[in-house]
């Protein structure tokens, strides 16, 4: 069985800190070099390596990260 | 195994972590990477998991923290500068049935608030005080605070602070640990998971002990202030680990006995 995960980042929300990145062990985000309303490059998924372990949304000083996890 | 699509796991049954319904849907005024906001959710998540929404009373300070009104969906007050213990203070006495806490920073605890914070802890109100301290006035401008390290440079010490003059950090935790009315003192930190995940349960601990009646309880929470330090979010999460943590270790310092 594989654990499946992905986050959803709530782009307008996020201020592109960069605290997520260093968060994901398995190295799924990054900052994108497109901005948000507001200027921040903001987190998205890189990769599919995602296990929705969470660590990126506990961390997230703005809570705009939602993690989904699914047993495949 | 076939293919699965990011449809296929973004779906509300999926779902297994999500920001909680008692914060606000407010966008937070803090710096991007600050410390403040990965506290206040903890705040929140842990006054969910004991369903006290509708019997919570926060307090806030001046400082940075002073908007947390519009952020937590509960009642909260906000308290002169310094004087939160005093207000939570008279809150918990005329209802004793309240959770209270207080939230706030090192400018306002350990500077202006230095003499309600100490009498408070030694009458051993019944309250829980959340203390955020990153070494420096963030809202202001980077001011030297009591906290501030030595040789730390901020915009009133920019050759660092010079301990001959401007004198030593307060360790104002280990302080209140020797008073007889605190019951739970305890130093943590928000910037890694784990840290996250351990201030939570210690947060979690301070509430259950304020539920029966034990004392003050006291968690302190090392934090940044990359805008006050001059550094990115994740640089200044690094010289925290490599410059707070060896002056303010994280630990328990009084735990009550079993």
């Amino acid at each position: 069985m594989a654990i499946k995960g992905a986050i959803v980042v709530d782009i307008e929300y996020c201020k592109g800190c960069g605290v997520c990145v260093g968060a994901c062990p398995q190295e799924v985000i990054r900052l994108s070099k497109k901005v948000n309303g507001k200027g921040y490059n903001f987190a998205e998924m890189q990769n599919d390596a995602c296990v929705g372990c969470s660590n990126c949304a506990v961390v997230c000083p703005d809570g705009v990260i939602t993690v989904y996890r699914l047993k495949v | 195994m076939s293919e699965v699509r990011l449809e296929d796991i973004i779906k509300p049954e999926n779902k297994v972590y999500s920001k909680t319904d008692l914060l606000t849907d407010t966008v937070m005024h803090y710096c991007p990477g600050c410390g403040h906001g990965t506290a206040h959710r903890i705040v929140a998540e842990v006054i969910e998991e004991l369903g006290a929404q509708n019997n919570t009373v926060g307090i806030a300070p001046v400082g940075c923290s002073v908007l947390a009104y519009n952020y937590f969906n509960i009642d909260v007050q906000q308290a002169a500068h310094g004087r939160a213990p005093a207000l939570a203070t008279a809150v918990k006495r005329l209802m004793p049935d309240r959770l209270v806490f207080t939230y706030q920073g090192d400018g306002d605890l350990a500077a202006i608030g230095t003499g309600e914070t100490i009498h408070a802890c030694n009458r051993g109100e019944n309250i829980t005080i959340i203390f955020i301290n990153n070494g420096i006035y963030g809202m202001t401008g980077g001011q030297m605070a009591p906290t501030t390290l030595p040789n730390m440079k901020s915009s009133t010490s920019p050759f660092g602070r010079d301990v001959e003059m401007m004198g030593n950090p307060l360790k104002i935790t280990e302080l209140l640990a020797q008073l007889p009315g605190t019951a739970y003192v305890t130093r943590q930190a928000v910037h890694t998971p784990a840290h996250v995940r351990r201030t939570k349960k210690a947060i979690r601990k301070a509430f259950d002990l304020q539920a029966k009646g034990a004392g003050t309880t006291f968690v302190e929470i090392v934090s940044n202030c990359n805008s006050g330090w001059k550094m990115t979010p994740v640089d200044a999460n690094k010289w925290m680990e490599e410059n707070m943590f060896p002056y303010y270790p994280l630990g328990d310092i009084k735990i009550p006995a079993e």
